[in-house]
């Protein structure tokens, strides 16, 4: 026998370890699953951790209700295979209750009203742990979070006040009301995601893949003309071919060109860009230079 | 295949860390164009003449303002050999509370001298702290020597000062390579300035050093994590053992015993999702089906017969404070978490603190404070199953909760039974 792991089997081990401590340690986990490729990645590992048994907890998608149709499809096929229960949790319906109010002008996005959506459901399931796809190498202040990550009575994260985290001993006491999002990916890289789909043959909603689509520039990014968005004076709407490295919320999440119709097509790219996923395709931290600390100190994903 | 390796840095800004982890993710194009574009940015608006790569690992906002390092920061690269993680802990305030929690995992731990300064109490207590936490490799990177005109002489000093500190503590490989990070010499590629070091390049070592042997294939572990009972008509009388291999090797077939309750029986298969596999080995997570029924929880741990972890409940440890509210003094209860395995912990001695710069053992000492370590007796009010730390980093290893706090307050090493 060889005893050598690869690193992809490494880090697929060290997500289903901290999956199945999750399951074990907490009264009521949620998976929280947006269809973009690190969530699928995410509901993969813990289909992994309790096969033959179905995984033990819900998954629940923030729906801005302003996603591609494509994630939509690809949710509910998903969730129907594993025989797991969905909960939406919509943003639409806070504004309806009156609990948000919707930004206004060409450049409203719901990407900052998910927040509030995604706390009210917390709080509303009695969601104790909320795992979450976010890796290390995305941003900087997510590189400095630790894999469970505490979150007070308002959701908030507090990055002067992390519980060491050593070993594989994670410490997940919290109070009543108190939550703590548990993140098993911290340690994927993007390349690592897409070795992962390209190695255990998993599918992802097209659109990650090379498409003709309507796009304009705004800002140096590429965005679809959809309904949620208003073009603006200026901005010229034409066909090219793109693909999306994240999938969000439509009105912030730009798209690439692209020529990569395949897995290993995108590897390739992926390995040869020298852009991040979220600087080339998210308006959202590109409000400031600490925009992602600023949400994530609210409670945001 | 590509392997993982997983590597601490210490030291502080003045070292030119941050410098040196730029070097070699730039070097090894894994800094980008939008994140050197915003360090360019951030450093114009604070008045700086270039670009300071500190701020790439400096996040947060309270980092960039008050220009210090707060947190373990987690970067992320490859080349086609390996994939590295490092851990970025700062040098300075919480330096051993932040060392531990980076380096707790860590294969290799990098620690930098200034070649100007040579060996400063920081760099004995880092190496101090790696040889603690049993890093199996160190490497000590003699910085800047383009400003000692890269003196073989200079650099001979530093070694033989600081090897006969090293000699003093439990370090197994030890490596010396002189650098200078700003002018890349010696990080990716050999120095043309340095033809007089013989070894390897920086990123030649960290691509090369044998790591495979470092695991312990002897002693079988297996933690159990939970129990999976399907229910379903395919899988009716289905109960297998989830867990991740602490250490050690379990093929089906194997003789195992569970504990604590002693009861013996065979392994049927090894499954994951992917297939039944034939033998599991760490790290590896995996679920183990038994020829017998057994009653076996959450908290277990399946061994050899013929190779049992000790069973005790009266601890001696190494521990690390890490809280800066409260000390840890004798009587003492906290939460222990051992393992998969959680219980209740009284102190029952502080046997001494230990001078982690002078390594004195100061035995008059009756408290643990905040970044402070010493030999500590604790009693547990369920036994763990544990070998010593030195044996194996998983098995050996705790943590303390404060029950009150909920916060993470002690790091743990297990020397043995009291």
């Amino acid at each position: 026998m060889n005893y050598e792991l690869s690193h992809l089997k490494t880090l697929e081990s060290e997500s289903i370890h901290i999956i199945r401590e999750v399951a074990a340690e907490f009264e009521r986990p949620v998976l929280l699953f947006s269809g973009g490729k690190d969530s699928i990645v995410m509901l993969r590992l813990a289909e992994k951790a309790f096969w033959p048994a179905k995984i033990p907890f819900p998954v629940m998608h923030i729906d801005t209700g302003h996603n591609f149709e494509e994630v939509y499809e690809y949710r509910d096929r998903r969730v129907a295979e594993l025989g797991i229960k969905l909960v939406v949790a919509s943003v639409q319906d806070s504004i309806d209750s009156g609990k948000q109010v919707e930004q206004k002008g060409p450049r409203a996005s719901r990407n900052q009203l998910q927040t509030m959506t995604l706390l009210d459901a917390l709080e509303e399931h009695g969601f104790d742990a909320a795992f979450g796809g976010a890796r290390r190498d995305e941003e900087k202040a997510r590189s400095k979070e630790r894999v469970y990550s505490f979150r007070d009575e308002f959701g908030q994260w507090d990055p002067k006040n992390q519980r060491p985290e050593l070993w594989s001993l994670y410490n997940g006491r919290h109070l009543r009301g108190e939550h703590i999002r548990i993140f098993p990916l911290s340690n994927w890289t993007e390349l690592d995601i897409w070795q992962y789909i390209a190695e255990d043959g998993i599918e992802v909603p097209n659109i990650y893949y090379a498409h003709e689509r309507e796009v304009f520039e705004r800002d140096g990014m590429l965005l679809a003309v959809t309904e949620f968005v208003t073009v603006m004076e200026g901005e010229k709407p034409e066909t090219r071919t793109v693909r999306f490295r994240t999938v969000g919320d439509a009105s912030c999440t730009g798209a690439v060109e692209s020529d990569a119709r395949t897995v290993q097509e995108v590897i390739d790219e992926v390995s040869a860009t020298r852009v991040t996923e979220r600087g080339a395709t998210r308006a959202d931290d590109r409000a400031s230079e600490a925009a992602m600390e600023d949400r994530k100190r609210q409670g945001y994903f | 295949m590509s392997e993982l390796l997983r590597f601490a840095t210490a030291g502080s800004v003045d070292d030119g860390k941050s410098t040196l982890i730029g070097r070699l993710l730039f070097d090894s194009k894994s800094i980008f164009e939008d994140q050197m574009a915003s360090v360019a940015d951030a450093s114009e608006r604070m008045g700086l003449e270039g670009p300071n790569l500190a701020l790439l690992t400096d996040g947060l906002r309270a980092e960039r303002e008050q220009g210090i390092t707060i947190d373990v920061a987690y970067r992320y690269f490859a080349t086609p050999k390996r994939k590295f993680i490092i851990a970025d802990t700062p040098g300075h305030v919480q330096y051993t509370r932040n060392m531990v929690t980076g380096a707790s995992t860590a294969d290799l731990a990098i620690v930098l001298i200034d070649a100007r300064k040579g060996v400063l109490e920081q760099s004995r207590r880092h190496a101090f702290i790696a040889s603690l936490l049993r890093i199996p490799h160190l490497v000590i990177a003699v910085n800047k020597m383009d400003l000692v005109d890269y003196s073989e002489d200079r650099f001979n000093e530093i070694v033989e000062e600081f090897g006969s500190f090293a000699a003093k503590l439990d370090i197994s490989d030890l490596t010396f390579i002189p650098l200078s990070a700003l002018n890349g010499d010696n990080v990716v590629g050999r120095s043309e300035h340095m033809t007089w070091f013989e070894g390897s390049s920086l990123l030649h070592h960290l691509e090369t050093v044998h790591i495979a042997s470092d695991r312990n294939l002897i002693d079988a572990r297996f933690p159990v994590q939970c129990v999976l009972r399907p229910h379903t008509d395919e899988f009716h009388d289905y109960r297998g053992y989830a867990g991740r291999v602490a250490s050690g090797v379990f093929r089906a077939g194997d003789e195992v015993m569970v504990l604590p309750s002693g009861f013996t029986t065979k392994i049927k298969r090894i499954e994951t999702f992917d297939g039944a596999v034939d033998g599991a080995f760490a790290p590896m997570s995996v679920t183990l089906l038994l020829e017998d029924e057994i009653d076996i929880s959450r908290g277990d741990m399946i061994c050899r017969p013929q190779n049992q972890p000790t069973s005790a409940q009266d601890i001696d440890a190494m521990v690390c404070w890490l809280a800066d509210e409260t000390v840890l003094s004798a009587g003492s209860k906290l939460s222990i978490k051992h393992t998969t395995r959680t219980a209740r912990a009284i102190v029952k001695d502080v046997k001494y603190r230990l001078d982690i710069n002078s390594l004195h053992r100061d035995e008059a000492a009756e408290t643990l404070q905040l970044n402070e370590m010493g030999r500590v007796s604790i009693r547990t009010t369920l036994p763990l199953f544990f070998d010593e730390y030195r044996r194996s980093r998983e098995t050996g290893s705790f943590i303390l909760i404060d029950e009150a706090t909920n916060a993470t307050v002690g790091a743990g090493m297990i020397l043995g039974e009291t």
